[in-house]
């Protein structure tokens, strides 16, 4: 049922919900978390969606926080909260609030969510689109255990990718990094079939695609060895290939469902690699709510490592210390860059050197 | 930079990442007896979902050895129907071209010696095509009687040897013989070519999300542990009733009966789980031994008589539906003593369990299909409130349901509201469904993957097995010399006689 409130407060929404679970006759609440969506009037409908979809795993009361945009000044001195309660059917398997925020309150959201959080149950923030720049100290952000962004929604992936790093709290996570689960497990299985060294790979994907760079920094960060990003025409990720002490090993995915492992000296083999839905996105991440730290290392590893040229970066050891947002600009040019890999390649090289500095910083912090 | 775990071990491999799923090894899965209706309804479609959930490694292989004239196509089109049909999870035809590429398939009978070097063919050329790596499990879906001739053809044909860096499992299912005698034998027909640690004993049960939460509600909490003896438990009922009646399996079931079918190897499981010490650790040696220790303590009452049950099914309604009796159906003998209904109280003679009845019954053709285990508490020593405010109030319980509907109650009283003081039973609820995901993954999925990792938490060992026959041999060898079973309506509870078992120790059963 669903049960619309206008010109509300917090606590009318909590007396609704009640009210709606009585009406429904199911008094017994088994939601085991709260899942704030903080989105737009533009992309609620979608989000909604997935959540409802990934509420069938994991229970739980969500949260809808819509900004609205105030269009005249006499507007923003007005600030309205308005409030659809559903419950039952109409809300997958839990309760959902869909609040709308006009004026002054639509800068002090968190006074809206915080008595509607489910007692002791943990907290998730997931931001489709728009998420801020620092995802920890964000008023609602601070409230959750865990914040969801998605920097596959962002204008520039691969600078937010940079962006995130460096404000890496943990219980952060991204929606980009889900995406790659797969692949990831199909690739360690891979090396599970052969006993070899790795001695270099490529990732290859579509651009403006961070899963590519997140899974290439995976990689490059667990087998310590140069990763080479290129470009394709998508679907997503196409091709990971793996050089070894033993040969290649290929995994190819043309057309986003059925890839093909290829390892020497065996035969070629079909494996299943569909690219998932949202709702499995968010089911996924609702799974473990805990730090997730292999993210983190991958993060951190920093995208302007990636595409290393050994001879060049080895040869330039006195490059002077830049501030850190140039480093960032470089390489989201280079990766940019819809331009043939070779002439892609200079920025590459110039990022790379600037990445060193940037490493070094790091470690002197 | 992340340290690589020792030389040789997989570097994208890492404990921290729990994203990874548990994927199995190389490998492959040879099923025999595949035409029947456990691999077609349970094995078939667990094997398609757990590639569906991405679990199984790329190359696996199903291998199908069974009597019928079939080729790979008609195999693969037989497994593809079953999946469509049973599988938990929604068909995706790239996951079907992924399985289809190791699917193969043996025609032969088991005393064909060809037909196992066709088999031993199929293995060699899968590891070559497939790279399963000579890591193979064979899963025994066949009748008892076929046991010893299967196992010995295995290792005739050198299909049971490990070669170094692989693996051989056998996976058989129940029934692990009809008493202590044929139980022994037949692990010393397994043990001889398997090694213990490489045979897999399917109770399904035990693959099943709520069983393995008993474990967890017990040893990862502390508000119920202290409670979890004598001083606190008047007494455990584990029930485990069916709807239906034997169905086709007359040739199985006669003979057999409830007690060995279900009390020997589910309920004994369950009691062991409920009733054991927690375990150092939660590895296969740390539980097997505290379950071994405790099916070892288990004491049976003195007088049978007076401290078993058994039934058969009349016929009556069942659900709206007329049901014939047992003793009517298809294939039985008219003076059959078989049981279709048993219910037993057994003690645990140690510090914990001294003097706390557990009463096991099981039945078909009872009120509906329902599984639960009821931990029901003492009454409190000393009660503030007058007789009349606590008349409706029962005794406090905790009720784990294992299937359908999988969950704990807790039953307690409260104050009904009104200006009178009065105290009545009321239940929170803890559903499975409700705070975790809508389908859980199937018992056999569980099982099947534990299997190929050679993960044997979830599987009972031999001394298990032979424990549990110890316990049982006394009842039914009783039950052969003295009377006769006892008669119930199809669609009731058990028979009388079963209330007059618990009357007599003050207590009652639960209507589950």
């Amino acid at each position: 049922m669903k049960i619309d409130l206008t010109d509300t407060t917090a606590s009318k929404i909590n007396k609704a919900l009640v009210q709606g679970r009585r009406a429904i006759g199911t008094p017994a609440v088994g939601m085991v978390l709260t899942l704030v969506i903080v989105t737009d009037e533009e992309n609620a409908y979608d989000a909604l969606k997935a959540a409802n979809d990934a509420s069938h795993e994991h229970p739980s009361r969500t949260l809808v926080v819509i900004k609205r945009v105030s269009r005249t000044p006499r507007d923003r001195t007005q600030s309205r909260l308005d409030a659809e309660v559903r419950v039952g059917a109409d809300a997958g398997t839990g309760e959902t609030v869909v609040l709308r925020l006009y004026g002054e309150v639509a800068d002090h959201a968190q006074s809206v969510v915080l008595p509607l959080l489910l007692p002791d149950a943990p907290v998730v923030v997931w931001w489709p689109v728009n998420a801020p720049l620092d995802p920890a100290n964000d008023p609602l952000g601070a409230l959750a255990q865990r914040r969801v962004t998605d920097t596959y929604a962002a204008e520039q992936p691969v600078r937010e990718l940079s962006a995130r790093a460096d404000t890496y709290t943990p219980g952060d996570t991204d929606l980009s990094w889900t995406r790659i689960t797969p692949w990831r497990s199909m690739l360690a299985a891979a090396l599970d079939q052969v006993t070899c060294e790795v001695e270099a790979v490529e990732v290859e994907g579509e651009e403006f695609n961070p899963s590519c760079e997140l899974l290439a920094m995976w990689l490059a960060d667990r087998l310590d060895v140069p990763v080479k990003r290129s470009l394709s025409g998508g679907p997503g990720l196409t091709a990971v290939r793996m050089a070894t002490d033993t040969g290649q090993i290929v995994l190819d995915r043309a057309d986003g469902s059925l890839a093909t492992l290829s390892i020497q000296g065996q035969p070629d083999r079909a494996v299943a690699l569909k690219r998932r839905e949202t709702a499995e996105l968010i089911a996924e991440e609702l799974r473990r709510l805990d730090p997730d730290d292999t993210y983190a290392s991958a993060l951190r590893f920093g995208v302007d490592r990636l595409n290393p040229s050994v001879p060049e970066a080895a040869a330039e050891p006195d490059v002077a210390p830049k501030g850190e947002e140039a480093v960032v600009e470089v390489a989201t040019k280079a990766v940019e860059a819809t331009a043939p890999e070779a002439e892609a390649q200079a920025p590459v090289n110039d990022a790379a050197k600037r990445a060193k500095s940037t490493a070094t910083k790091a470690a002197a912090k | 930079m992340a340290p690589f775990a020792g030389s040789g071990a997989n570097p994208l491999r890492d404990p921290a990442d729990r994203r990874l799923p548990r994927i199995a090894g190389p490998s492959g899965l040879v099923i025999f007896g595949v035409t029947g209706d456990l691999s077609r309804k349970k094995l078939m479609p667990a094997v398609y979902d757990l590639a569906n959930r991405g679990l199984l490694p790329p190359g696996f292989s199903l291998v199908g050895f069974a009597r019928r004239e079939w080729q790979h196509e008609d195999f693969a089109a037989e497994v593809h129907d079953a999946v469509k049909e049973h599988a938990r999870t929604p068909f995706r035809e790239e996951v079907w071209q992924q399985l289809i590429q190791g699917m193969r398939f043996v025609q032969g009978t088991f005393d064909d010696d060809d037909a196992f070097e066709r088999l031993r063919g199929t293995i060699e050329e899968l590891d070559k095509a497939q790279g399963t790596g000579g890591n193979f499990a064979f899963y025994l879906s066949v009748p008892p009687r076929s046991f010893p001739v299967v196992i010995q053809q295995l290792k005739k044909h050198g299909l049971a040897d490990q070669s170094s860096g692989s693996w051989r499992r056998a996976v058989i299912e129940k029934p692990f013989g009809h008493d202590l005698k044929s139980a022994e034998e037949l692990n010393k027909v397994v043990h001889e070519v398997f090694a213990p640690d490489q045979v897999f004993r399917i109770d399904h049960y035990l693959g099943k999300e709520t069983v393995q939460n008993i474990l967890a509600l017990r040893f990862a909490n502390t508000m119920f542990e202290p409670i979890w003896n004598r001083s606190f438990v008047d007494h455990i009922q584990i029930t485990m009733a069916e709807d239906i009646g034997i169905g086709g399996r007359a040739g199985y079931y006669d003979g057999i009966g409830a007690a060995r079918d279900v009390i020997q190897n589910h309920l004994l499981q369950l009691m062991a789980l409920m009733a054991m010490e927690e375990p150092a650790s939660f590895d296969a040696d740390a539980l097997a031994a505290e379950k071994t220790k405790v099916l070892g303590a288990v004491r049976l009452p003195k007088d049978l008589g007076l401290a078993t049950v058994r039934g058969q099914y009349a016929a009556g309604w069942q659900g709206g539906e007329k049901a014939v009796g047992y003793l009517q159906e298809e294939g039985i003998d008219a003076k059959s003593k078989t049981d279709t209904y048993a219910a037993i109280k057994l003690e645990v003679d140690n510090r914990r369990w001294a003097g706390v009845p557990f009463y096991l019954r099981t039945g078909k053709r009872l009120g509906r299909r329902v599984t639960e285990i009821a931990v029901v508490f003492q009454r409190a020593p000393h009660s503030p409130f007058d007789h009349t405010a606590t008349e409706e109030l029962g005794k406090n319980a905790i009720v784990i349901r294992v299937q359908p509907d999988e969950g704990v109650t807790v039953r307690f009283g409260s104050k009904v509201p009104g200006t009178s003081m009065e105290i009545r039973d009321v239940s929170m609820d803890f559903a499975y469904g409700e705070s975790f995901t809508e389908s859980s993954p199937e018992a056999y999925e569980r099982l099947i993957l534990d299997v190929l990792l050679g993960d044997s938490n979830l599987f009972p060992r031999t001394e298990e097995v032979e424990l549990s026959w110890q316990i049982l041999d006394p009842i039914e060898q009783y039950w052969d010399k003295n009377g006769k079973p006892a008669q119930y309506q199809s669609g009731t509870w058990g028979p009388v006689e079963a209330d007059e078992m618990l009357e007599r120790d003050g207590r009652s059963w639960r209507r589950p």
